[in-house]
């Protein structure tokens, strides 16, 4: 009687086991948190020393248009507005996303649908191993072939708008691809053969039925996809020309918040006015990969098809 | 099953973590018993200086086993912050330390240890040879943007350069301009990407060091000066700057020792040529941080 007490209010081998296993993945956890809390902590402090210690406007900052943290403006502070590197940031992130969206849900869809055999097994790789190229090999093929090839069709010089959006194109490509080849393969069988029964043509099943009930999932790849184009430093920094000025058109020199970030770090002393905008510029990264975070759960909850 | 292998896993983890640790604490008591000093010597810090410094810690290191020395990049500005806050025991930088924005010059004690001498290059297409000096400002401070305004083919003159707060970039203006605002042109952040661009760009100039101006790029001359050795020692080619190593104050023996090393006549006349700097010894004039040449 006392065994059988015992063992009834003693904990069993696999309780232990499960406290194990549940402290490990809780240490883990919370050890990553702490890690994206002291990174917030850090660019949070650097980026807002901008405002609170050299005492610049929020709206100069994010207005400007003139680019000189050494040099003291007409208003008597310092030259630090970020307007030109915000816009030229956007928009080759939005034209590469828009350039890349067509032809990866293109490749998606014909590694998945039209031809899952030839397509899954050797078209996919070969796009998902331009992933892992690094990005200075990028740039350097922008700066050797796309550069002069630009300045030969367009004229000017060969640096801007356009080339980064080129390359950032070809390095976007691949995420979008495969997190929208994912979603496609997602889409359950029972809605192909509904609509096959219902006397759909394949184009009719895969544009009406498919298309739509993946379509978070490709707006999700898409946004991951800009949130990379955006992050992406050193192979636009090799052809956006860096000039911090407002661009003028498609082939004109100018300048993305990450590669005025690459340029100016190692030139600027810690705890400077030239070196806290630097982190400035950082924080204005790390908010924008906030919203795009926040937008892909917001499309996950709202996208989804009612059943 | 899934347990013990966890378990063995974690047990071979800190036997390996304490051996390493002891490998390491008796490494550590090998070499402080061998040798009192600190035997380890980081630089960081300018790139233009990286080279030199690297092949001299190469040299050095394979003379005296007992010091381990480890050259970083990053920038001048980095080189000079990381000095200052003591994190380093020497600071690389390409521009003296009273010209940067934030550093106490008064803590740091300045090693100059090679000279760079810096030039205009153009593109292999422009017809100019020779310009003015203010010539040379006219064009970057933008009042002149035509080659046929100084004696060229009627081409745009396309401008690259360098980031602001690099160490090339601020010889230049210092020299160059003069106070004058730059103007605002595309700005590239290696010798490497000025040279390839200016090699491929029809009507593009800017400036390099020495070293890096090869058959593809053409250098121009000033005032009829040009651009060699010889000349930045006597000052006659005024573009050219020190490459300093700064210390937070003097420096320990074992570093002091490597500083000799690279100011010995060996490196000076050896190392120092072989990679493009001009040796200090050879200088017939001094500058100081404000700019101001005297004959030595």
């Amino acid at each position: 009687m006392d065994r059988m007490k015992q063992n009834l209010h003693q904990a069993s081998k696999a309780s232990y086991q499960d406290y194990f296993g549940k402290s490990i993945s809780l240490f883990c956890a919370s050890l990553v948190g702490m890690l994206v809390v002291a990174i917030l902590y850090f660019v949070m402090t650097r980026g807002l020393a901008t405002f609170t210690q050299n005492h610049i406007s929020l709206r100069s900052f994010l207005l400007g248009q003139t680019w000189n943290p050494t040099q003291i403006g007409a208003n008597g502070q310092p030259e630090v507005g970020a307007l030109p590197m915000i816009v030229t940031s956007l928009a080759v992130t939005l034209l590469a996303a828009l350039l890349a969206t067509p032809f990866a849900v293109g490749v998606a869809l014909f590694v998945t649908e039209i031809a899952p055999r030839r397509g899954g097994q050797l078209l996919q790789p070969m796009i998902e191993l331009l992933v892992g190229i690094p990005s200075v090999v990028y740039g350097f093929i922008g700066l050797s072939a796309l550069v002069p090839l630009m300045r030969h069709l367009f004229g000017g010089t060969g640096f801007g708008i356009l080339t980064g959006t080129l390359v950032l194109f070809v390095m976007v490509l691949p995420t979008i691809t495969s997190l929208a080849s994912d979603s496609l393969r997602a889409v359950p069988l029972d809605y192909h053969s509904a609509a096959l029964a219902l006397g759909a043509t394949r184009w009719q099943m895969l544009y009406k039925v498919v298309l739509r009930a993946a379509l978070p999932g490709i707006l999700t790849a898409v946004i991951f996809g800009m949130a990379r184009a955006f992050g992406e430093a050193l192979a636009v920094q090799m052809v956006i020309g860096n000039a911090v000025l407002m661009p003028k058109g498609w082939l004109t020199p100018t300048s993305t918040l990450t590669s005025q970030l690459t340029t100016g770090i190692g030139n600027t002393t810690l705890g400077t006015l030239p070196n806290n905008v630097l982190w400035s510029l950082a924080l204005i990264l790390l908010v924008m990969s906030l919203f795009f975070n926040s937008l892909v759960r917001f499309i996950g909850r709202r996208g989804r098809m009612q059943k | 099953m899934k347990k013990g292998k966890i378990f063995s896993a974690l047990i071979a983890v800190t036997i390996t973590g304490g051996l390493l640790a002891s490998c390491g604490s008796s490494n550590a008591k090998n070499a402080s018993s061998a040798k009192a000093s600190p035997t380890k010597i980081t630089a960081v810090g300018s790139t233009a200086l990286q080279p030199l410094v690297e092949q001299a810690a190469k040299d050095y290191q394979n003379k005296h086993s007992n010091v381990t020395i480890n050259v970083q990049g990053g920038g001048s500005g980095t080189g000079l912050s990381q000095i200052q806050s003591g994190a380093v025991t020497i600071g690389n930088s390409d521009i003296f330390a009273a010209q940067q924005t934030g550093i106490t010059a008064s803590k740091l004690v300045d090693h100059r240890v090679a000279v760079v001498g810096m030039t205009p290059v153009v593109n292999r297409d422009v017809t100019v040879k020779n310009l003015t000096m203010a010539q040379l400002k006219a064009i970057f401070t933008g009042k002149v943007t035509n080659w046929k305004q100084v004696g060229g083919k009627d081409e745009k003159i396309n401008v690259v350069n360098r980031a602001q707060g690099s160490g090339t970039r601020a010889t230049f203006e210092a020299a160059v301009l003069k106070g004058a605002k730059a103007l605002k042109a595309q700005e590239q952040d290696s010798n490497g990407t000025v040279q390839k661009i200016v090699s491929s760009t029809p009507g593009t100039i800017s400036y390099l060091a020495f070293s890096y101006v090869n058959k593809n790029i053409k250098a121009l001359s000033i005032d009829n000066v040009k651009p060699t050795a010889t000349n930045v020692t006597t000052n006659k080619w005024q573009i050219w700057s020190y490459e300093h190593m700064y210390t937070k104050g003097q420096p320990n023996a074992a570093t002091q020792k490597f500083l000799n090393y690279i100011d010995s006549k060996q490196v000076q006349n050896g190392l120092v040529q072989k990679l493009g700097y001009i040796s200090v010894h050879d200088m017939q004039v001094t500058k100081n941080a404000a700019g101001t040449v005297k004959q030595q």
